[in-house]
């Protein structure tokens, strides 16, 4: 069964990546980008047009289009994200990376589901493309839409709360959202279906590490509009890699060697 | 005696098939821990815009 796990696993990893990298750039980056303009000070939200007295408020008013193009404007600073070494990557050199972690991550994924499949294969259930399709919705729940819930995909220059926090609330809700959907998908009593509500809530009754205050840069329309986007391709990424995890699965010839 | 043979020939086929889940699963995560969380720094800015782009706590 392995070789036909890591079969299904790859080649619906490898669908999910081409669909992954195609759609973040068409999508998401520009949003990144557009962050890191704000997070370097590149971009200012607001200069001029929020003023702190009176004074500055005359200004700011006779002052208008000045100010709201200085507020707006995307020039004269770097506006590369800069975390810490200080080296300049050139974007032909940063994009690749990020088309290279693309494949880890989804293969990553498509690994994780397809040893889901396992699971089921061992109790007496083959998955089809149709129920892989579900699987890869579950899947997105589970791994992106939830913990977004509580830990909503930041745009770059965005304050949060302690990461290791934030990496093991991240990891807890994903497994209790997992089973909780394995035991609503696949389990045949009320007590279940209660168990899966219990663990559907727990993250959240618990609740995500959070700051007591907000101190993003961004304006929240470019901040929205990220997550959204992020969710949006997240969805569509894991539809196609369940479907086709299930699409190959599916030839099984219904042993379990 | 074959009936006994064949279910601990199915009991251990189950184990295997069991064990090569639980093998999948152990590498996916680990992937997806080296990719998405891990805070190595040649790691992290390497894969940062991935990291922000599928929702991990990044930074």
């Amino acid at each position: 069964m392995i070789q036909r796990m890591l079969t299904s696993a790859l080649v619906a990893g490898c669908a999910a990546w081409l669909l992954a990298v195609v759609l973040h750039f068409a999508f998401v980056q520009k949003y990144i980008l557009l962050g890191e303009e704000y997070e370097t000070g590149a971009a200012v939200h607001y200069a001029g047009v929020a003023p702190a007295t009176d004074a500055v408020a005359e200004e700011a008013h006779s002052h208008d289009d000045a100010a709201a193009e200085a507020g707006h404007s995307h020039d004269g600073a770097e506006a590369a994200h800069d975390h810490g070494d200080g080296e300049e990557v050139s974007t032909f050199t940063r994009n690749l990376w990020t088309t290279v972690f693309f494949g880890l991550v989804y293969v990553a994924y498509a690994l994780i589901l397809v040893a889901g499949f396992g699971l089921a294969r061992v109790y007496g259930k083959v998955v089809t493309a149709r129920e892989g399709l579900l699987w890869g919705i579950a899947g997105f729940a589970a791994f992106q839409m939830v913990p977004a819930m509580g830990l909503a995909p930041e745009l770059p220059g965005t304050l949060a709360a302690d990461l290791g926090a934030r990496q093991l609330w991240w990891w807890g809700t994903v497994a209790a959202t997992v089973a909780a959907l394995g035991l609503l998908g696949y389990g045949r009593s009320l007590v279940t279906a209660g168990l899966a509500i219990v663990l559907l809530a727990l993250p959240h009754v618990i609740g995500a590490p959070e700051l007591d205050g907000f101190s993003g840069v961004a304006p929240p329309e470019v901040a929205g509009a990220f997550s959204a986007r992020v969710l949006g391709v997240g969805l569509a990424v894991w539809a196609l890699m369940g479907w086709v995890a299930g699409l190959v699965w599916a030839r099984d010839t219904g042993t379990l060697a | 005696m074959n009936m006994t043979t064949t279910t601990s020939t199915r009991a251990s086929e189950k184990t295997t098939a069991l064990l090569s889940v639980l093998g999948m699963l152990m590498l996916g995560m680990v992937i997806l821990f080296a990719a998405g969380h891990a805070q190595s720094a040649t790691l992290h800015d390497a894969a940062h815009d991935v990291r922000h782009a599928t929702g991990f706590p990044c930074h």
